[in-house]
Parts: C-alpha cells; sequence; structure tokens
C-alpha cells in the first residue's frame, strides 16, 4: 500500500498505514491502530492562554503556521469536549484551582500540554504569586520550552502529543501508573 | 500657581486647622508632600474635599510604604489628592509602627479607597480601621504574610531547583 500520492512537483505524504491484512475491498488491522489513529489526527485542544505564548499560538492556528493541518482544526472552549489541555502563559497561584478544576472537568483520554517557560517553571516569575510549573497540581505529557516558543516549536509539540496518544494504551486511564500519578496529585 | 506656592498655600491652611498634626512638609519633585499623623487621617481628608477653595475631590491613588530603617515609624500610608478644577496635586503620608499597624479608613470620605485598602491591606498587613470588607484582594486567601513587606523574600519559597552558586548570592 503506498503511503504517498504522486502529483506532478508535490509530495503528499499520507498517514502511515498500521501493518495489516489487505485485499479487494477490505482492510483489516488491530482496533488499537485503527482507534489510536483516530484520535491522534482529531485533537480537540482546550487553549488555556493567558499571556504573550497564548499569542505565539494564535499565530500557530492561523493560516500561516495552520495548526488546522495536523487535525486540530477544532479548537474546544469548554473542558467537556476538549482532548487536549494546552495552557500558554503565567499561571497565578490564584489561578491555579480553576485551572485544576478545568483539567478535572475534562474527560478521559485527555492529555496535557505545557507551552513556554512560565508554564513549565515559573520563567523569570520566581515571586511569591507565580505557580512555579503547573506540574505542581497536574500531571503535563509535553513540554515546550521557549519564552515564547515559535509556531514551529509549537506544531513539533503538537506532534509529540500525537505520538503519546498513537502509540500508548487506549485504556491507558486504567493502567496503575497513571491511576498513582493521579493520586499523587490528588485528582481523582 | 506654581509648585511653591501651592505647597505654601495648603500648607499654611492646613497648620491653621489642624496645628501639630502636620508635623513635616516637603516637595518632592513636583508634588508637595505633608506628613500628618494617622489620629487626623479622615478629618483632614474631608476638610481637604469640603473646602470650596482647596476642594481635593478626587483620591488619585493610595497605597502602603515599608521603610525598616525607620524605628517605630516603619510602616506608613501615602494619599495622593487632585483638585481637578485647578490641576492642584498634593500627597500625604502617615506613619506608624509595625508592630501597631492601624490606620482610620478613607473609606468614609472616597468609596474609591475601598479596594485600595484591602489591596494595601493585601500587601502591607496594614489594617484600616472601619474598613467595611477588608480581606485580601489580589492575592490568594490562603496566603500566610504580607508580600510587600522587606522582611520577606520577593522569590517563591517552594522552588527547591536553584543552585544558589549559579545566582551570586
Amino acid at each position: 500500500m503506498s503511503d504517498t500520492i504522486q502529483l506532478p512537483g508535490v509530495n503528499i505524504s499520507a498517514e502511515n498505514t498500521p501493518a495489516g491484512l489487505e485485499g479487494v475491498g477490505f482492510f483489516a488491522t488491530r482496533l488499537d491502530k485503527v482507534v489510536g489513529l483516530a484520535r491522534k489526527n482529531s485533537l480537540w485542544p482546550l487553549p488555556f492562554a493567558t499571556s504573550c505564548c497564548g499569542i505565539e499560538f494564535m499565530a500557530t492556528m492561523a493560516s500561516h503556521y495552520d495548526l488546522a493541518r495536523f487535525g486540530s482544526e477544532r479548537l474546544s472552549f469548554s473542558p467537556r469536549q476538549a482532548d487536549l489541555l494546552m495552557v500558554m502563559g503565567t499561571i497565578a497561584k490564584k489561578m491555579g484551582p480553576i485551572l485544576r478544576q478545568v483539567y478535572e472537568q475534562m474527560a478521559e483520554p485527555k492529555w496535557v500540554l505545557s507551552m513556554g517557560a512560565c508554564a513549565s517553571s515559573g520563567g523569570i516569575f520566581d515571586v511569591y504569586s507565580v505557580l512555579q510549573g503547573i506540574d505542581r497540581i497536574m500531571p503535563v505529557d509535553v513540554y515546550i520550552p521557549g519564552c515564547p516558543p515559535r509556531p514551529e516549536q509549537v506544531l513539533e509539540g503538537i506532534l509529540k502529543i500525537q505520538d503519546l496518544v498513537e502509540n500508548e494504551s487506549l485504556r491507558r486511564r486504567d493502567s496503575p501508573e497513571y491511576k498513582s500519578m493521579l493520586t499523587k496529585y490528588g485528582i481523582e | 500657581m506654581n509648585v511653591q506656592e501651592l505647597s505654601e498655600k495648603v500648607g499654611e491652611r492646613l497648620r491653621n486647622r489642624f496645628g501639630e498634626a502636620i508635623t513635616h512638609s516637603e516637595i518632592h519633585y513636583d508634588f508637595p508632600v505633608y506628613i500628618i499623623k494617622r489620629e487626623v487621617v479622615q478629618d483632614l481628608l474631608l476638610y481637604l474635599y469640603n473646602d470650596t477653595e482647596l476642594s481635593f475631590r478626587f483620591m488619585t491613588t493610595l497605597c502602603g510604604l515599608h521603610y525598616p530603617d525607620q524605628k517605630d515609624r516603619e510602616l506608613g500610608v501615602m494619599y495622593q489628592l487632585h483638585n481637578l478644577g485647578e490641576n492642584w496635586r498634593i500627597r500625604l503620608k502617615t506613619f506608624f509602627p509595625i508592630h501597631d499597624p492601624t490606620v482610620p479608613t478613607a473609606t468614609t470620605v472616597f468609596a474609591s479607597a475601598n479596594w485600595q485598602e484591602r489591596e494595601t491591606y493585601d500587601f502591607y498587613g496594614i489594617q484600616f480601621t472601619g474598613h467595611p470588607d477588608l480581606r485580601r484582594i489580589l492575592n490568594m486567601d490562603e496566603m500566610t504574610y504580607f508580600p510587600m513587606r522587606k522582611e520577606y523574600p520577593l522569590e517563591d519559597g517552594t522552588r527547591d531547583d536553584k543552585n544558589d552558586a549559579f545566582f551570586g548570592r
């Protein structure tokens, strides 16, 4: 089965096909591969943008960099429908419980991407009022370094999330490691 | 009217009315500044507000002060008033010891002092007696100290990944 479509002067790579049995009119493969493929290419991100990283993210969403190319066309501004929480910007300690509530309201499976120095570590804001990294209140899957990161880096981060979505167990939420990690954060 | 004239004019009126309660006056950049005793804060603000000539009817801002080296006058509050008609601006300061951080509220004269006094309480721990709702406004309610006081470090106390050798401390 061909992975590429050849057009004159254009080379568009299609999604890699998982291993499976192929015949005329049918293709058989493992269910988790298909589900992973579907999830990976239809992530609905919830942008939790608080400062300049949010502006950089807007550039990433806009036509020039166009996050929609990677299946994240639709931003979800409701945590109930989101798969991916993108935390972009400084999180004040007072905002911590709100961010955590947003995370808790998201349905499994869910992933968290921490964009920029502030969200990942507090950044330059080593002060009494700023949370020193969102991983103090919630688990984080991918960190994007930078102050702020360029849109290319954001895309790289999304692709890393996609790798996780594609390859990890569909029932990650049932694994003892995942449960113990949530317990460590005090999330039920 | 220049700053010098304004300073003398307001200073004279205040000294005539409040006498010893005006302990000092000076010109700081383009601001006449009066150091007053905290007991007269409310009366003095009301006097400046009601007086038809002075007519300081707008409070631009209010904030806390902390000078750890001033014995028994460590903490203070600064008020900045504006006469919008004449475009006169003055500053009032009052100081008190850190172990007795109380000062009468200005909300009886200026309703806008409400949130500003809450902020001053939040950051300096200054108790405004008579304030209708004195609780933290910007910081989280669980905070146990007053972060703008100079005895507290500015840095977040929960960081454990900082090696002082890399920060020149």
